[in-house]
C-alpha cells in the first residue's frame, strides 16, 4: 500500500518552482496554435505546469546546475569562427540549415531522398499528419519514471524542426546543420523521425545552433528499420544545450547514437531509450573533452528493457583538463519479462589534471531473473608508464599525451560503425587536441 | 688510441629514487665503443634495470653525481624523445600495454617522430609497410599481431619480440637490452638474437643485460660486466659469463669486497 502511495504521490511544485517557471513561460508562447499538433503541445504546456521546471536540488539534477537552461532569458552567446570546414563536409549528404532554430531554405539542399520524405515542422500544417501519432508521444513516455520538464517545454514551444518518414533504405545520410549568427538567439528545435518495417537511415547533426539551444529528438524504429546517429557539439565556447533524444524500438530495429562533444559551457544531453521488440539492440556512446573551468557537460540515459533478448550498450568516455566538469548518469531498467537481456553500461573519464571532476552515477534496476547486465565507472589519471614507453620511442611527450587520449576515447569512437564518418570524427578529435597543445 | 669510438660513457654515475632516500646506483663506470657488445650480469636488485631506465630518461630518478653520454652529448639533461632521436634505445625487461593504440600506428608514429627530430622526411605509407612486413617476418610476428593494440594480450614471449621488432625499425645507436631472453622459448631466443645480430655494425653498439648465459651463445659479447650492489664489480671477457654461469656470483662478491 505504501510503495503505491509514495509513487503515486507527485511532490508539489514549490514556490520557487513555480516562480521559476512561471517566468519562463510567459517569456514563450506555444510553437503553433492550429493544426495537428496543438493537443499536443497543450497537454505538454499541462506537463510542465504540473511538473515545473528542474530546480537545483532536484535528485535528476544533482551534479548540473539547470538554472541556465531554464531562467526566462537566454545568457548571451559569443559568436565564434571555428575557420575549419564543417566535420560532414566530405560525405555525400543531404543538407538542412537551421539558423539560430530556423530552418534556411537557401542553405539547405531540396528536401528529397528516395524513399525518404522530409517536412519542415513549421510548415506541416494540416490537420492530420503522420508525425500526430509521435510528436511528444515519445516525449511523454519519457517521463516516467524521471520527469524531464525541458523536453515538454521544447514539445510545447518548438516552432520548427524537420518531420522524417523513412520508408526504405535511404541511400545517404540526412544532415542537420546548425548555424549561430546571433548572439541571444534562444533556439527550441523538434524533430520527429519515423522508420518504418525494414527502414534505415543515418542522421547527422553537427554545429553550433544558437547561444542557448534545447531540442527534442523524437525517433520511432519499427521492426527490422536501422538508425544510426551521429552528431558533433563545438566550436561555440559559451554554448549552452539541453538536448534529448527519446527513441522507440521494434522487433530485431536497430538504434545507435554517437555524439562527440567539445567545448561549450553547459551541455545536457539526455537519451531515454525504450527497447520494446525482442531482439533490438540499442546503443549510446559519447566522446567528450572538456577543457577549463566553464566547461560542463551532462551525460544522462535512461535505458528501458521490456522485450526478450535485446542489447543495449552505454559507452561514454570523457576528458577532462583545467578544472572541467563530466557527468554521467546512466541507468539500465530491466523489467520484468525482459529475459535474455544484455546489458552493458560503461562511463570514465580520463583527467589530465588533479583540477578536473567526473561525477557519476551509474545504476541498474532489474525485475528479470535471466539478463546479464554490467556496470562500470573509472576516473583516473594518464599512465604515466605508457607515456614514457612511447616517449622512449622517440615519441614527443604531447604528441604521446594525445595518442593515449586518443587510445582512451577509442571504445567510444568505435560504436561508429560508418568508417567514413568515424574518420571524420577522428579528425575533428585530432585536431581539437592538436590546438591545445602546450 | 682505441679503434672504435665511444659511443656511450658512463662516468661516477650515482643515482638516489627521488621520491625515498634510497641509492640505487654508486659510481657506475662504464664505456661501450661503437660495433661492441657488452653484457651485463649481476644478481636480482643490483642496478641493471635503473642503469637502463637512467640512461633512457625515466622520471623517478635522480642523479646526484657522475655523468653519462652517448656520442659525446651529455644525456642526463634530455628528454626521452630526445635521447631517442640520439639513438637510445632500450628493449624493456618488462614492456607496456597500451590499450587503444595499434601496434602499427605506434611503430609509425615512433619511426616519423625519429626522422622529423632528425630533419628527415616522414616515411611513405608503403615503404613503411613493406618494412614492417619484412622485419615481422623474420622475427615470426604475424599481421594479426601487428593490428593489436601494443603489447596488449601478447604473451611474454611476443612481447620480447615486438621490442626486437621496434629496435629493427627504429635503428638506433646504442641498443639496451633489458632481459630480453627471459620468458622466450628456445626457437624464439634464436630469433631474436638473429634479430639482434642482423644489426650488428661498426656504427652501433650494445648493451645487453641478462641472467644467463644461454643468450650470449647466441649474440657473443665482447666485454661481460659484472653489476653488484650499485656497482660494476668486475669487468672482463666472454668467459666471465661462464664463470658465473658455473659458480654463481658468490666468489665474485666476496672478491669485490
Ligand atoms: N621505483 C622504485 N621504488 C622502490 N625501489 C626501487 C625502484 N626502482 C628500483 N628500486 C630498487 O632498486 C634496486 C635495483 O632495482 P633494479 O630493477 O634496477 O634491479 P635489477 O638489477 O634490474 O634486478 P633484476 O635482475 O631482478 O631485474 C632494487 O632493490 C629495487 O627494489
Ligand atoms: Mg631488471
Amino acid at each position: 500500500m505504501s510503495a503505491i502511495l509514495s509513487r503515486s504521490i507527485k511532490t508539489k511544485p514549490s514556490a520557487a518552482r513555480t516562480t521559476a517557471t512561471e517566468a519562463r513561460l510567459g517569456a514563450m508562447t506555444a510553437g503553433a496554435t492550429a493544426g495537428w499538433s496543438v493537443t499536443a503541445r497543450e497537454a505538454a504546456l499541462a506537463r510542465v505546469q504540473s511538473m515545473g521546471l528542474p530546480q537545483p536540488r532536484d535528485e535528476y539534477w544533482r551534479f548540473t546546475r539547470p538554472q541556465s537552461l531554464v531562467q526566462a532569458e537566454a545568457p548571451a552567446a559569443a559568436l565564434f569562427d571555428a575557420g575549419e570546414a564543417p566535420v560532414f563536409d566530405e560525405i555525400d549528404r543531404v543538407k538542412i540549415v537551421f539558423i539560430d532554430g530556423v530552418f534556411s531554405a537557401a542553405d539547405s539542399d531540396p528536401l528529397e531522398l528516395a524513399g525518404v520524405t522530409i517536412e519542415r515542422l513549421a510548415e506541416a500544417t494540416s490537420d492530420i499528419h503522420w508525425a500526430k501519432d509521435l510528436y511528444g508521444v515519445l516525449e511523454e513516455r519519457g517521463q516516467d519514471p524521471v520527469e524531464r520538464p525541458l523536453a515538454a517545454l521544447n514539445t510545447w514551444a518548438a516552432t520548427d524542426g524537420v518531420l522524417i518518414r523513412v520508408s526504405a533504405k535511404a541511400e545517404k545520410p540526412v544532415n542537420l546543420i546548425y548555424r549561430h549568427e546571433s548572439e541571444t538567439s534562444d533556439a527550441m528545435l523538434h524533430h520527429v523521425i519515423k522508420l518504418e518495417e525494414g527502414a534505415e537511415l543515418t542522421l547527422l547533426e553537427n554545429g553550433p545552433a544558437a547561444a542557448r539551444f534545447n531540442k527534442v529528438l523524437e525517433v520511432d524504429v519499427a521492426d527490422e528499420a536501422r538508425f544510426h546517429h551521429v552528431r558533433t557539439q563545438g566550436r561555440d565556447h559559451e554554448r549552452r544545450a539541453a538536448t534529448h533524444i527519446f527513441a522507440r524500438l521494434g522487433r530485431e530495429s536497430l538504434f545507435k547514437s554517437f555524439t562527440l562533444t567539445a567545448n561549450g559551457v553547459m551541455t545536457r544531453n539526455e537519451a531515454v531509450i525504450e527497447l520494446l521488440g525482442d531482439d533490438a539492440m540499442a546503443h549510446v556512446a559519447g566522446a567528450c573533452m572538456g577543457d577549463g573551468r566553464e566547461f560542463h557537460h551532462d551525460d544522462t540515459v535512461f535505458v528501458t528493457h521490456d522485450a526478450l533478448n535485446c542489447e543495449s550498450r552505454q559507452v561514454f568516455k570523457k576528458v577532462l583538463r583545467n578544472g572541467a566538469t563530466g557527468v554521467f548518469q546512466g541507468k539500465i531498467l530491466v523489467k520484468e519479462g525482459a529475459q535474455k537481456t544484455d546489458g552493458y553500461q560503461i562511463s570514465q573519464s580520463l583527467l589530465l589534471d588533479g583540477d578536473s571532476t567526473f561525477l557519476a552515477k551509474p545504476e541498474l534496476e532489474i525485475y528479470a531473473d535471466d539478463v546479464a547486465c554490467s556496470h562500470g565507472s573509472t576516473s583516473g589519471a594518464i599512465d604515466e608508464e605508457a607515456i614514457f614507453y612511447l616517449r622512449s620511442r622517440g615519441v614527443d611527450a604531447s604528441t604521446a599525451q594525445d595518442l593515449m587520449t586518443i587510445a582512451f576515447l577509442a571504445e567510444a569512437l568505435d560504436e561508429i560503425e560508418d568508417e567514413a564518418l568515424r574518420e571524420a570524427l577522428l579528425e575533428r578529435l585530432t585536431g581539437w587536441l592538436e590546438r591545445r597543445r602546450g | 688510441m682505441r679503434k672504435g669510438k665511444n659511443m656511450l660513457e658512463i662516468k661516477n654515475l650515482h643515482v638516489k629514487l627521488e621520491e625515498e632516500d634510497k641509492q640505487i646506483l654508486k659510481g657506475v663506470d662504464l664505456t661501450v665503443e661503437a660495433g661492441k657488445v657488452h653484457a651485463i650480469m649481476g644478481p636480482n636488485g643490483s642496478g641493471k634495470s635503473t642503469l637502463s631506465y637512467v640512461l633512457s630518461g625515466r622520471e623517478g630518478y635522480e642523479v646526484t653525481e657522475g655523468s653519462a653520454t652517448l656520442l659525446g652529448e651529455d644525456l642526463l639533461e634530455m628528454d626521452p624523445e630526445e635521447r631517442a632521436a640520439l639513438g637510445i634505445f632500450l628493449a624493456f625487461q618488462y614492456p607496456v600495454e597500451i590499450p587503444g593504440v595499434g601496434n602499427m600506428t605506434f611503430l609509425r608514429t615512433a619511426v616519423n617522430a625519429q626522422r622529423k627530430a632528425r630533419g628527415e622526411e616522414e616515411i611513405s605509407s608503403t615503404d613503411f609497410l613493406k618494412l614492417v612486413r619484412e622485419k615481422a617476418k623474420s622475427l615470426k610476428i604475424d599481421a594479426e599481431m601487428l593490428k593489436r593494440p601494443v603489447n596488449v594480450g601478447f604473451s611474454g614471449g611476443e612481447k620480447k619480440r615486438n621490442e626486437i621488432l621496434q629496435m629493427a625499425m627504429l635503428e638506433p645507436k646504442l641498443c639496451i637490452l633489458d632481459e630480453t631472453d627471459s620468458g622466450l622459448d628456445v626457437d624464439a631466443m634464436k630469433l631474436v638474437s638473429d634479430g639482434v645480430n642482423a644489426l650488428r655494425d661498426e656504427g652501433r653498439g650494445f648493451l645487453v643485460i641478462t641472467h644467463y648465459q644461454r643468450l650470449l651463445d647466441h649474440i657473443k659479447p665482447d666485454v661481460v660486466h659484472i653489476m653488484a650492489d650499485g656497482r660494476i664489480i668486475k669487468t672482463g671477457g666472454p668467459e666471465l659469463a661462464l664463470e658465473v654461469e658455473q659458480n654463481g656470483y658468490a666468489d665474485l662478491l666476496a672478491e669485490a669486497q
